[in-house]
């Protein structure tokens, strides 16, 4: 390892050499973190594999049976569980898609001209520190359909977003969107202020279409940055708990997340529920790495 | 983008100027609307159309933080006149202070629970930007076996979702008796922002010069003192950026929160919506404790809005 710095003769070394040696600073300052780490990341997985092949039920005393692959057969044979992934898939590309579509849109017309940007971009940024469970609880008088401000405001009249069985998905992706476009529009503007400016300069000078300047010259520069948003809002989107359990009871909007914690903590059914815990969270790395893997081939271009 | 120039550029900057403008708008509404709510009568709340002109009240706060019932008969007026001004408020939206046998005025949940969403998320913040500092600075000076490797184990750590940890969190945690304690919080709110405050730090902390160092050490600093007496102070702009998104994100947390906790150390977040209850909710009283719950946090943003910008663009931009 690279630490034997106490050999060297560099003089600012053996000044350090006083105090404590390099090697060992480093290792006081990493190891803590990493062991912390471990054991409250690795372990509780662990610690929940062994579950997932029980029938370990956390409300009663009882050891769990040893079960095997049961509970993934059950689960992976359940169709239930299929529309529960369904729902969270229909969920992550409306609001994702949404939350780019604004969050993008809002950050080229901030890369403007704009009297007192600082103080709208920080303005904007507000929705996205707040808590996803307190404002939801607050969306939903907003959402009312008697006197929630929103109806009254498109003029919908009596119109059901959170007991309509077909609205209320879309209902808490809009509610996502508003707090989550935020910081889409945040990345985006950090990739927008790294485009060179020649490039429109040159654009400008060959007459080019302000069509042909987005395409050719402002999308594939903010590309890989735009990428990185959508890998951080996928996964965010993914993991839903708090806003579509605060928001609504429907059927329709039981994402995974909120079945998960129905089966652990509701029916307290705990080992199938860490089994089906295994199985989201397998899927979170392959969607992850499908996603590096693209954002590596958008960086290559 | 390149200068205003033609009269079309300066029509389409007119439009985007517009175009900004509505979207803040649209974004603010619903913050607006809390914040107003916190503050009307409570006949005024769930009005149509929505009262936007009406007298400020504080009749919301004080519901808040006192344990009330429900008045079974109107208050002769003896007691109306021997009662304190914000009792007469809630007289008068037909509710009463619940007190105690010797007359002392009960609580509501609310003040406790803010009290410990404060421990939690201020304590977990501490602990989680100061080990972060020091690890981020092991990285970044030291050569570290598998250093990419490391560092990916530790951003790792944040990509599970959270239900799927809590499950097998919530057995140790009872095994262990840290169940609704505060602990148990700080504990797990630690290591969620450890991997967060790492990786910032690495990135202020790469931008200081080494020179800085070196030239302590020549001076007689050990490795240490140059640490704390050098580096700490410049990095002291990416501590604060990076403590402000790790106590956000404590703050807000909801899923850990309302698994791990039920009544002594319950934070707001699960214990805000757990009020609202059957039947008609005081809508204003729910604004008045979303309100207040929300302050620290736009305060913060405001505050260091400028470190906010850097601090969250910065790991993208670095890339």
């Amino acid at each position: 390892m690279a630490t034997a710095v106490m050999t060297s003769l560099n003089p600012a070394s053996r000044a350090a050499a006083r105090g404590m040696s390099d090697l060992s600073i480093r290792n006081l300052f990493i190891i803590p973190t990493i062991l912390f780490l471990i054991v409250f990341n690795i372990f509780p997985l662990l610690y929940s594999l062994y579950y997932s092949f029980t029938d370990f039920r956390a409300s009663t005393n009882a050891a769990g049976n040893f079960v095997g692959l049961q509970n993934y057969r059950e689960l992976l044979n359940d169709p239930f569980i299929w529309s529960n992934f369904a729902i969270t898939a229909k969920y992550v590309i409306v609001s994702v898609t949404g939350q780019v579509l604004v969050g993008f849109g809002v950050a080229l017309l901030l890369n403007r001209h704009i009297p007192f940007k600082g103080l709208l971009t920080t303005l904007l940024l507000l929705p996205m520190m707040l808590s996803m469970a307190v404002v939801g609880l607050f969306w939903k008088l907003l959402y009312d359909p008697s006197f929630g401000i929103i109806n009254y405001a498109l003029g919908l009249g009596t119109f059901e977003w959170l007991a309509n069985p077909d609205m209320a998905l879309y209902a808490v992706a809009i509610t996502d969107i508003w707090m989550w476009s935020p910081f889409v529009m945040l990345l985006s503007l950090a990739g927008l202020s790294a485009v060179p400016k020649h490039l429109y300069e040159a654009a400008a000078i060959d007459r080019a279409g302000s069509f042909y300047t987005f395409f050719r010259i402002t999308l594939p520069l903010v590309a890989p940055i735009l990428m990185i948003a959508i890998i951080f809002r996928t996964m965010e989107a993914f993991k839903t708990f708090d806003l579509a359990y605060i928001l609504t009871s429907q059927p329709t909007t039981e994402v995974i997340s909120i079945r998960l914690y129905k089966m652990a903590f509701q029916e307290w059914q705990t080992g199938r529920s860490c089994a089906l815990a295994y199985i989201v969270l397998i899927m979170v790395i392959a969607i992850t790495n499908i996603y590096v893997k693209y954002l590596n081939k958008v960086k290559e271009r | 983008m390149a200068a205003v120039r033609t009269s079309g550029e300066i029509a389409l900057n007119r439009l985007a100027i517009v175009g900004v403008l509505i979207v803040t708008l649209i974004f603010l509404a619903p913050i607006y609307w809390i914040a107003s709510t916190a503050f009307k009568p409570r006949n005024l709340a769930t009005t149509i159309p929505p009262t936007v002109v009406f007298e400020p009240e504080i009749s919301p706060f004080v519901k808040l933080f006192t344990k009330r019932s429900q008045i079974r008969q109107a208050p002769t007026p003896e007691v109306y006149e021997a009662a304190p001004w914000w009792e007469r408020m809630i007289y008068d939206g037909g509710e009463k202070v619940v007190r105690s046998g010797r007359g002392e005025v009960q609580l509501s949940g609310y003040p406790s629970r803010f009290m410990n969403s404060l421990i939690v998320a201020i304590t977990s913040t501490v602990l989680a930007v100061g080990m972060g500092t020091f690890t981020a600075y092991g990285f970044s000076r030291f050569k570290v076996k598998g250093e990419a490797d490391l560092l990916f184990f530790i951003l790792s750590t944040r990509m599970l979702p959270p239900v799927v940890v809590a499950i097998p969190m919530f057995l140790m945690y009872r095994a262990v008796g840290l169940n609704d304690t505060h602990w148990g919080l700080i504990i797990l709110y630690t290591a969620f922002n450890l991997s967060f405050s790492v990786w910032l730090m690495k990135g202020f902390i790469d931008e200081i010069p080494k020179e800085y160092e070196e030239a302590a050490l020549v001076d007689g600093y050990t490795r240490m003192e140059a640490f704390f007496k050098i580096v700490l102070p410049e990095a002291a702009t990416g501590i604060a950026a990076t403590a402000v998104f790790c106590f956000i994100t404590a703050w807000n947390e909801y899923a850990f929160a309302l698994i791990m906790t039920n009544r002594r150390a319950q934070t707001a977040p699960p214990f805000i919506p757990s009020q609202v209850g059957s039947g008609l909710p005081d809508w204003t009283v729910i604004a008045a404790g979303t309100f207040l719950f929300l302050l620290p946090v736009a305060i913060f943003t405001f505050l260091l809005r400028n470190h906010l910008l850097r601090g969250m663009s910065f790991g993208a931009i670095r890339k």
